[in-house]
């Protein structure tokens, strides 16, 4: 009741006598707004208006150069055949592998670190507190340490970070050329398995493109160690949110631990792990500081290369601008597809 | 019942518990390991960083020369600039950005919530995009524009400080007006509208009503302002373009990127970097963390 009250704008009260004052303050309320949705509507609207015209251009290098092109910049990347499209093809094999591996492995942990944490555990929040601290620091800061960390080091001059730490805890097996390895795992076609596919007429598959960069684990590991924390964050105030007469009454049907997990928390707490998801993969496709600091925006076989850092290497160290406007064109698509729906949700939910 | 429920954790104890507080650790340890890297780099001698071998180790002989160069820089080969000025232009973009991104927020949220017209959650819900836009789907405009601004208005915007204050505080406006809109919604219509009886008007109903109930909100948004700011880099890089308006991001991803500077004088950088925020997650941890959420959108 008191939500829908609130909600509620204030001018319900006596009418005939304030009319004229009414209308004069909604004109002022709305004159107020005025600015800021003028400033969004040119920053952000008429901004991608303009970024999807200069996609359709021939602005391929310093000078603007805007003539009429079609599709053909967005056609580069995805059936060129260059380099340009090798590079955007990796591009979204890393992507979609980044995001799979962050958005999961960050579920997993938050998820736990919140179910354990619910467990009146003593010193709840310094725990707390250690677990989501990584979320104030800068994704920059985030990547020059972590770079440090797992710099591989070689044989010869020493191992370096976590190699180091392997070799003298004799695991030396476990080392790995962490972001700078130009490993990529996929199908090969010359293995029984490659030729098995291209017999059957499935042969396009046995290509790097489809594939998994080994690099990209090691943005899985600094990107996961910064957000898993929100994560555990968010699942934690999601649990404490369920009634404990809820659980008290399954306990007292006889459900164990693991099937009030399984049968009531986890089931009302869909809703919070949507919007995780969400917040998670739209972070995950804009990723770009991160990889930038922690391998300095370059990589062997575009093994760490990603669609939001491909954009801004080709536009602004590149200066092909046309290209670089059709990647972050293709990057909105994909953040739009993710977050649209879920505003719409969200408003809808609200207005219930 | 209730002895029932209480015996049954009494007698898991010893294994349960005890587990339950060594992966908790394990996991306290993986979140602080890299604060140890930094710390243990940091306050090391340079010769003593040269033995990499121990970089694991505490340094034997606790030195302070790793935060003089990443501060000051140095002349002396390998010469490095320094994170000072980087440091200032932080602080004179964070300081006006975050102040006049309160107000906005402040005042479009008390719009948005107590003052609804037609047509005002669609608004709301387009602004709220801006909140997930990846900033690359602007950046060509954006620095265009901010490139001819000066010769068609006179006003330097690009590779000026007041130029990242405008840019901040424009893309700044959807989280804040967010914040300030889901705090006032929970303040009861019955008390603005008395308030209206008695005759406060538009104004004075945010003056005397709504502005002295919002300090939460204020401090959530100051937080949040104040460490996504201090934070950014892609702004940083693409709209300073000049040493002398690089935010302190970008000049310690100068420092790290070159490789030329020994890793202790990267890693002290790296804190110094992170401090700022890190210090006002310690003092104002709850807010923070509300803040967190107002990010995902729960009220």
């Amino acid at each position: 009741m008191t939500q829908s009250a609130a909600r509620a704008p204030i001018l319900a009260a006596p009418r005939k006598r304030r009319l004229s004052r009414q209308n004069w303050e909604r004109i002022v309320s709305i004159l107020i707004l005025l600015p800021s949705i003028i400033a969004l509507g040119i920053f952000i609207y008429a901004f991608i208006g303009w970024t999807g015209f200069i996609s359709l251009t021939a602005w391929n290098s310093a000078a603007p150069d805007f003539t009429f092109v079609g599709l053909q910049n967005y056609a580069r990347l995805f059936v060129g055949g260059g380099t340009d499209m090798t590079r955007f093809h990796y591009d979204i094999r890393n992507e979609v592998g980044f995001l799979i591996l962050f958005v999961g492995g960050c579920l997993v942990t938050g998820f736990l670190l919140a179910t354990l944490l619910d467990r009146k555990i003593r010193g709840e929040s310094i725990f707390r507190s250690i677990f989501l601290f990584p979320m104030a620091i800068s994704f920059i800061v985030t990547g020059v340490a972590w770079r440090w960390i797992l710099t591989p080091g070689t044989e010869e001059t020493g191992w370096v970070g976590v190699n180091l730490l392997l070799t003298n805890l004799g695991l030396g097996g476990l080392r790995s050329a962490w972001f700078t390895d130009p490993t990529v795992f996929y199908i090969q076609p010359t293995t029984p398995l490659g030729e098995f596919l291209h017999s059957i007429g499935l042969g396009f598959i046995t290509v790097p493109a489809l594939g998994y960069a080994a690099a990209i684990t090691s943005i899985v590991i600094a990107a996961g160690w910064q957000m898993s924390g929100y994560t555990m964050a968010l699942y934690l105030a999601g649990i404490r949110s369920i009634p404990d007469d809820l659980r008290e009454a399954a306990r007292v049907d006889g459900a164990s631990e693991w099937e009030i997990y399984r049968h009531v928390i986890i089931p009302l707490l869909k809703p919070v792990t949507l919007t995780v998801v969400i917040i998670l993969a739209h972070i995950a496709l804009k990723i770009f500081d991160l990889v930038y600091s922690m391998t300095g925006g370059v990589s062997a076989g575009f093994a760490t290369d990603v669609p939001a850092l491909n954009m801004w290497k080709t536009t602004f160290d590149a200066t092909k601008f046309a290209q670089g406007a059709s990647i972050a064109i293709i990057l909105l698509l994909m953040v739009g597809v993710l977050i649209i729906p879920y505003l719409v949700w969200q408003t809808r939910q609200e207005a219930q | 019942m209730a002895a029932a429920t209480q015996r049954r954790p009494q007698r898991r104890w010893h294994w349960t518990r005890i587990l339950i507080y060594a992966v908790l650790i394990l996991f306290a340890i993986w979140y602080l390991m890299p604060i140890y890297i930094l710390l243990m780099a940091s306050f090391k001698s340079q010769a003593e960083a040269l033995q990499i071998q121990n970089m694991w180790l505490p340094p034997r002989v606790i030195g302070f020369k790793s935060f003089q160069i990443a501060w000051f820089g140095s002349t002396e080969p390998p010469a490095t600039l320094g994170l000072e000025q980087g440091f200032y232009n932080s602080l004179m973009l964070v300081i006006p950005a975050t102040i006049i991104s309160c107000f906005i927020g402040s005042i479009n949220g008390y719009v948005l919530s107590k003052w609804k017209f037609r047509g005002a959650d669609f608004l709301f819900t387009l602004m709220l995009f801006g909140m997930f836009l990846p900033y690359q789907s602007i950046l060509i405009p954006l620095v265009v524009t901010y490139q001819n601004f000066a010769r068609l208005t006179g006003i330097q915007l690009f590779a000026t400080i007041p130029g990242l204050v405008v840019a901040h505080v424009i893309y700044g406006i959807p989280i804040c007006t967010l914040i300030f809109r889901n705090y006032y919604a929970q303040i009861p219509t019955e008390m603005i509208e008395a308030a209206r009886i008695d005759g406060a008007n538009f104004f004075s109903i945010y003056r005397r009503i709504l502005l002295p109930l919002s300090q939460p909100a204020f401090v959530v948004v100051v937080i949040w302002q104040f460490t996504s700011i201090w934070n950014d880099f892609l702004f940083g890089i693409t709209l300073a373009n000049t040493p002398k308006v690089y935010p302190i991001t970008v000049s310690l991803n100068n420092i790290a990127g070159s490789f030329h500077v020994p890793y202790n004088v990267q890693m002290a950088a790296a804190l110094l970097t992170a401090l700022p925020p890190l210090l006002c997650y310690i003092i104002l941890g709850r807010y923070f963390i509300r803040g967190l959420m107002a990010g995902s959108l729960k009220g």
